[in-house]
């Protein structure tokens, strides 16, 4: 095998100017890292971080037992956390809905007006936590159940909107065309060509959001939107850790619950 | 009868897909459309219900031509136009009879498609063409269920229920295997016959096209370049839709696969003694 000898033995993965690059990237990285170490060890108060694990033994102490003769009082605010979720993601989805049709480039009406303005709305919606949603509306529609249901229908009109519309864009064309061809009128072609192709998609991302909104829906208390998270801020503010216990450990099973039961709609609408 | 006259087809990109394509198809012919693939086969189907619009040139279907009709008007006359295509292009999703109902779109006002309230005439029709391809059982099953050649009778069945004066079939076999081609192609042969309707079938397979094709029309870059009766489509009619090498090289991968296989038989034999 002495022909092979003017074949050369060495490779390597990567050429000498991507290794330079790399070594500079780790460079870069560690001195990054080092920065950052200097920034927040700065301003730190280095007697109280010393002294955290016996404050968290204090609070964990007071923490316990868990006061659950606290838990009958709190079923009321829970349903409404609930029906908030719920409700908030109805409103939410209806509203989404024509927008992302109108967002989606196969279907929209208008490609240069009304579809920017639909993904406006999309990213509009998408950007505001719906904690500041809650907490505007609380100022302009006043505390309770309906700021909460409409703080959380806003911000699902974004998440809704964008999934849907991007379901709707890759959607199966040739299915679309067929139906084209049979002469079918333009809401005709909407009902039979592209609604029961995006139909599992629709009920996932609606399923998936209520999900997220019942979690979401627990904090909404803290600035007054009604829920559990106005018993949940009374009890920090009374410095009532017994009770903020059970609230969070009802929270906890509930947001398992609402989990579980998303799963497994997921999987029976699939 | 279809008339096409001077129909030409240039992309935006600058390709010339169909250039100056003048044809006519009588009542009741079957006409099949062969050349290589980029020919210009599926541009011709699509031009002549517009699902591609057409540069130039006419699209004559009776009377009426297709190429300068408006949305609304375009849209009903689809109606006279049925469609069959490669990989069935059925909706998915919905049940066999749904599809199958589909093809009355045209017909019926949105809310009555919406709630899949037909009327009775279109539902027994319906169900006697699902008899018709034998797939009477299946009515109920969802199209996804279905296998290909099942899938390409409901295709077909959607066409018919159009009750089409012409029918466009793009590639019908493509998806499938031999001998449900050849199945699909029968059935589709007879129905034409049965109602004296004009078809248009793209096919790459040219032996299949020789079975089944009153006439065919060879295409090549846009342009016609045969048309005759399937017994005068020679060797050098072959090469002139195909091209002289890509013809070859075709039969010479034909004896090849022919040495191989009578190889492999001998071979088998040897080791079954």
């Amino acid at each position: 095998m002495t022909e092979i000898t003017h074949y050369s033995q060495v490779w390597a993965h990567r050429t000498p100017r991507a290794r330079l690059f790399m070594w500079l990237g780790w460079v870069a990285l560690v001195a990054l890292f080092v920065f950052c170490w200097h920034l927040m060890t700065e301003n730190t108060i280095w007697v109280f971080v010393l002294d955290a694990p016996r404050q968290a033994a204090d609070i964990g102490g007071r923490t316990m037992p868990p006061e659950w003769g606290y838990l009958p009082e709190l079923m009321k605010p829970l349903w409404d956390t609930i029906n908030i979720a719920t409700l908030g993601t109805i409103g939410g989805v209806i509203m989404a809905v024509p927008v992302a049709f109108i967002a989606a480039r196969n279907t929209t009406p208008s490609a240069t007006i009304l579809r920017p303005i639909a993904l406006f709305i999309i990213v509009a919606s998408r950007s505001i936590n719906s904690l500041i949603w809650a907490l505007l509306l609380v100022a302009m529609i006043g505390p309770g159940l309906l700021a909460g249901i409409v703080a959380i229908a806003l911000r699902s009109i974004g998440f809704v909107g964008k999934l849907l519309y991007e379901a709707i864009e890759e959607t199966d064309a040739r299915q679309i065309e067929a139906i084209e061809a049979t002469g079918a009128r333009g809401a005709q072609v909407l009902s039979y060509g592209i609604v029961p192709q995006i139909m599992p998609a629709f009920w996932g991302i609606t399923v998936f959001r209520w999900d997220i909104n019942i979690r979401e829906s627990t904090i909404l208390g803290l600035v007054g939107a009604g829920g559990i998270g106005l018993k949940l801020n009374a009890s920090l503010n009374t410095l009532a850790w017994s009770q903020v216990t059970v609230i969070l450990l009802l929270i906890l099973g509930t947001v398992i619950v609402s989990e579980w039961v998303s799963a497994r709609m997921r999987h029976a609408l699939i | 009868m279809l008339r096409l006259d001077g129909l030409s087809k240039t992309y935006t990109t600058g390709d010339a897909a169909l250039s100056d394509v003048s044809l006519t198809v009588p009542k009741g012919q079957i006409m099949g459309l062969i050349g290589p693939s980029g020919a210009g086969k599926s541009t011709l189907i699509r031009c002549i219900n517009r699902l591609v619009e057409p540069t130039a040139g006419k699209v004559l279907l009776g009377d009426v031509d297709l190429v300068t009709l408006g949305k609304g008007e375009l849209r009903r006359q689809r109606r006279r136009v049925g469609m069959i295509f490669q990989e069935y292009a059925l909706v998915e999703r919905l049940t066999v009879m749904e599809n199958v109902l589909s093809g009355r779109l045209g017909y019926v006002p949105f809310w009555r498609s919406f709630l899949r309230r037909y009327s009775g005439a279109d539902i027994q029709r319906a169900y006697q063409l699902l008899d018709r391809v034998g797939l009477m059982d299946k009515a109920d099953n969802r199209a996804d269920a279905l296998s290909g050649g099942q899938r390409q009778r409901v295709g077909i069945a959607r066409a018919l229920a159009q009750d089409p004066e012409l029918l466009l079939v793009d590639e019908p076999t493509a998806s499938l295997d031999p001998k449900t081609s050849r199945q699909i192609m029968r059935l589709l042969t007879e129905i034409c016959s049965e109602r004296n309707l004009p078809a248009i079938v793209n096919i790459h397979d040219v032996p299949l096209a020789q079975q089944f094709m009153q006439r065919i029309v060879g295409l090549r870059s846009g342009r016609v370049v045969f048309d005759g009766p399937p017994s005068e489509l020679t060797e050098t009619a072959l090469t002139t839709i195909y091209g002289e090498e890509d013809w070859n090289a075709m039969r010479q991968g034909d004896e090849e696969q022919a040495e191989a296989e009578a190889d492999a038989k001998t071979r088998l034999e040897a080791l079954a003694r």
